[in-house]
């Protein structure tokens, strides 16, 4: 039995839909992230397994018991909030020491615990200290020791890394990780970012004006999206209008305007329409490159480039009007010269590097 | 415009502001008994004060109201200002608004109206009543400012780790507000002290507040008393805001 | 929850509908009352051989209407109001510019000088100017004197319409600053560089950017001064003398002098109309003017 299970849950506010029938079950021990852009209703979801927000519609039930007439401080569930939500009149061990004051736990027992978790979070010396002398990534510990002190079944984590700078965000990824592997408790992590939701992830469930598009391991959800709003959200995409030729069990040939037959993974009925969605670092590209190695391979002029450091990406105008982006390591070696606008370049990828979502 | 020109024209407003007020304080000292030139130092007129009982029981009196008017208005006004942060209401909004945005002659012959058409004897406990009603707004306003500068998941938070709702109120959000509760407090205690047109409404013939007295005694015969209790009384207004505005700087700007 | 949420909001509700909404409606009432034979007001009922039947009369409202007289100090008030915003207006404006430009940590302060006054006593604000507009004050002194030079005849400061306008723009002028202040303070400083650099010199600046950036502030600051004025009757009544009265002295006295509670209520009624319409409609230029 799944450890979370929701089934078609809907919350409406007013006219606007932000949870439209979402169903998923969560399976002890995962960490597993809502992704989605602002707005998505993920942080909504999360508000009603915490508690602080009810559906209209469906169930939530954890180990096979419905949550929804549960009181927020009767679940075993806790989060850990976007601001941290540290009580600012409480020092760091009184902050820690809260959820077991409210479980009515002795004096000694409470302080050998909070000790133990200061340790954890490597805080052992911060304990008198109030939240606002304490460093952005230290609330954060602060904000999960308190939220594992009394051992949830499951932790709720809304953006906890947003507030962080790009350095510091990546070193909490890995202590998150670790953190989540040694402590053996479900997460469930929200948040906007595509990266840090691939990096940190075992599920992902991608969502969007408050339904679940696609849910599904990291590198299913990069190398196969669903859909057109999941390949567009998830990293970059040629996104590239077509149409089914012929189909075979696992391959298929699609027509694209401008550029003839182009060849695809998957199936589909001859004459549907849809995109062809098609990573750029999938896309070979070169002065000259040797036609037998892959199937699908054209010929275009670079029509524009963005030099990024490591990467260069190319523009390659293959048709009138049909552009291809293609992704070039810098490191590649033998590369004499960066290509420039204007010169003739061929392209070329694989079968299954292109997949064919249906409209 | 030029930075001198601006500075002297807002150097001489400020001297528009304090000059009259300071006039009040030399006056009080001076050794005549006509506001005209200074003649010398003196305490004299405070004395006369000490020793002026009517001035000494609408003092009295001035405090007794302001101490129960604010006490019963920071528990009302604390609880409408929560209700206004925590609540979509429609009524109450406009309650706590509309005193304090309509001129204070209306509130004051309104009751005054009121009191006589349920029979109340005028007095304190008519001036008490009034003070309360527009206090609270006061009060109100002070609360849920400080109310919405506290993060929302605060007290959200204290739930999720196991608090019941009072409990969560009680260790976190009241902890949190409460320097905006004292400040509150302060606030409709000055506003009470100092309040003058209401209070000449519904005051009736039997009690005298400290203000009613200034106003019978500049409308009757100047003397430089009145400069001795309102020196005081500017001093003892002073020492509230300096204190309000220690505990929360944003309060003093809610009048 | 719902009941936690009249449990809360009940009191102060409760509290503020008895010492709020009921004392207006009684005005309101009040105002078609007869008036009664000792004062207060003639009861509503009335018995007689009729039967009982409603007490009620426009008589308040006709009386309002059939002198001018009334009206005459309805617009005299409204003069003064105006009057009174203006010069807030133009004393305020520097100020709350000052105040905006100077440097972050000051500021705070300067404002805080602005509001301390008005926190002492209304009525020590208004005998101050009593001590300062007295015929044998420093200034009346010094101001005849100088009229004196040029063959003039001394004036008489205190007891006027001068009296009472002066007091009224020193009591009001700290709800000129503050607004000011709030909206001139956000003013972002890169449009002042951006206008010097596309070639506006300071007054331009000041006429093309600030002024019209300034413009909610000065809204605000209006109506924060203006609607005040029109109910306050210590200023006159201290100040004023004869000649100096505004609609709130006539109030004050229909209510503790003539006793004709009905004609009172009348008056408070047609002044808040007055007042409500004219910041209505003030409001309604101001959006078509926004867009």
């Amino acid at each position: 039995m799944a450890l979370l299970e929701i089934r078609n849950i809907v919350r409406r506010f007013g006219d606007f839909t932000a949870v439209d029938g979402v169903s998923m079950s969560i399976e002890s021990g995962e960490f597993f992230t809502l992704l989605g852009p602002s707005g998505c209703g993920k942080t909504t979801l999360l508000r009603m397994i915490a508690g602080f927000d009810s559906p209209q519609a469906g169930e939530i039930l954890l180990d096979g018991k419905d949550l929804v007439s549960v009181a927020p401080e009767k679940r075993p569930i806790h989060t850990v909030f976007q601001s941290y939500a540290l009580f600012p009149h409480m020092t760091v061990a009184e902050n820690i020491a809260f959820p077991l004051r409210m479980r009515g736990m002795g004096k000694d027992e409470i302080g050998a615990k909070v000790k133990a978790s200061l340790e954890d979070v490597r805080l052992a010396d911060r304990g008198g200290r109030y939240p606002d002398e304490l460093s952005g990534g230290q609330r954060q510990r602060v904000a999960l020791a308190r939220a594992l002190v009394n051992r949830p079944r499951l932790l709720l984590l809304d953006e906890p890394l947003a507030a962080l700078d790009m350095k510091l965000r990546e070193q909490m990824q890995i202590e998150l990780i670790n953190l989540q592997r040694e402590v053996g408790i479900t997460f469930i992590y929200v948040t906007h970012d595509q990266t840090e939701a691939l990096a940190l992830s075992g599920r992902i469930a991608v969502m969007n004006a408050g339904r679940v598009e696609q849910l599904d391991e990291p590198s299913k959800i990069y190398d196969s999206p669903k859909n057109r709003f999941v390949a567009d959200f998830i990293g970059t995409c040629n996104l590239i209008d077509a149409e089914v030729a012929a189909s075979g069990d696992e391959k298929m040939v699609l027509e694209i305007k401008g550029l003839g037959e182009v060849m695809a993974k998957g199936k589909g009925e001859p004459g549907t329409r849809g995109t062809l969605a098609l990573r750029p670092e999938k896309v070979r590209i070169g002065s000259h490159l040797s036609p037998e190695t892959e199937e699908n391979h054209f010929k275009g002029t670079v029509h524009d480039f963005l030099y990024m450091g490591d990467v260069t990406v190319y523009i390659v105008e293959v048709a009138e009007g049909v552009h291809v982006e293609a992704l070039l390591p810098n490191s590649a070696a033998g590369r004499p010269r960066i290509l420039a606008a204007g010169d003739p370049v061929e392209i070329s990828w694989r079968y299954d590097a292109g997949t064919f979502l249906h409209e | 415009m030029s930075r001198k020109i601006l500075a002297a024209s807002g150097i001489a407003v400020y001297v528009f502001l304090y000059l009259p007020l300071l006039i009040v304080v030399a006056y009080s000292f001076n050794n005549s008994k006509l506001n005209a030139e200074w003649v010398g130092f003196t305490w004299h007129w405070y004395k006369v004060l000490l020793e002026d009982d009517a001035m000494l029981k609408a003092a009295g009196n001035s405090l007794f109201i302001a101490l129960t008017a604010s006490a019963v208005s920071t528990i009302l006004g604390t609880m409408a200002g929560y209700a206004l942060y925590r609540y979509k209401l429609k009524l109450l909004p406009v309650l706590v608004m509309a005193p304090l945005a309509i001129p204070e002659i209306l509130v004051g012959v309104s009751l005054l109206i009121f009191y006589v058409s349920i029979n109340l004897t005028l007095g304190l406990g008519s001036i008490i009543l009034s003070h309360i009603a527009f206090c609270v707004g006061f009060v109100a306003i002070v609360v849920r400012s400080r109310l919405s500068g506290m993060d929302e998941s605060l007290p959200e938070a204290a739930r999720d780790l196991g608090a019941t709702p009072w409990v969560a109120f009680r260790l976190v959000t009241l902890p949190l507000i409460m320097p905006g509760i004292i400040a509150g407090a302060l606030l409709a205690f000055t506003l009470s002290i100092d309040d003058f047109v209401i209070t000449f409404f519904t005051a009736g013939v039997g009690a005298s507040t400290l203000p009613l007295q200034i106003y019978s005694m500049i409308k009757i015969a100047v003397t430089p008393e009145v400069n001795a209790i309102s020196t005081l009384l500017m001093l003892v207004t002073l020492f509230i805001i300096v204190v309000a505005s220690r505990i929360s700087p944003d309060s003093i700007r809610g009048k | 929850m719902n009941r936690d949420k009249w449990l809360i909001s009940g009191p102060p509700l409760f509290y503020l509908v008895v010492f709020f909404v009921i004392p207006t409606l009684i005005m309101v009432i009040a105002s078609f009352r007869y008036a009664g034979e000792y004062g207060g007001l003639a009861p509503v009922l009335l018995h007689d051989a009729n039967g009982t039947h409603l007490n009620l009369t426009l008589e308040s409202y006709q009386e309002y209407f059939s002198d001018f007289i009334y009206t005459r100090l309805f617009i005299k008030t409204l003069v003064y109001a105006l009057i009174t915003t203006f010069f807030c207006l133009v004393f305020a404006y520097p100020l709350a510019l000052m105040i905006a430009r100077s440097e972050k940590k000051r500021r705070d302060l300067l404002v805080l000088l602005v509001i301390l006054p008005f926190w002492s006593n209304f009525l020590i604000r208004i005998y101050a100017w009593m001590i300062i507009l007295g015929p044998q004050s420093a200034f009346t002194v010094a101001l005849n004197g100088f009229l004196g030079l040029f063959g003039m005849n001394p004036v008489r400061l205190l007891f006027t319409p001068f009296a009472v306008v002066v007091c009224l723009i020193y009591v009001q002028l700290p709800f000129m600053v503050l607004p000011l202040y709030a909206n001139l303070e956000k003013h972002d400083p890169a449009l002042l560089d951006a206008a010097q650099d596309l070639g506006a010199n300071g007054w331009q600046r000041f006429w093309r950017v600030t002024f019209p950036l300034s413009l909610p502030g000065i809204y605000a600051g209006v109506a924060l001064v203006f609607v005040p004025v029109l109910g306050i009757f210590a200023v006159p009544d201290i100040l004023g003398g004869t000649k100096g009265i505004m609609i709130g002295n006539l109030i004050k006295q229909e209510f503790l002098e003539a006793r004709d509670w009905p004609f009172g209520s009348a008056l408070s009624i047609i002044l808040t109309l007055g007042a409500m319409a004219i910041v209505g409609g003030a409001a309604l230029f101001a959006r078509r003017r926004d867009v």
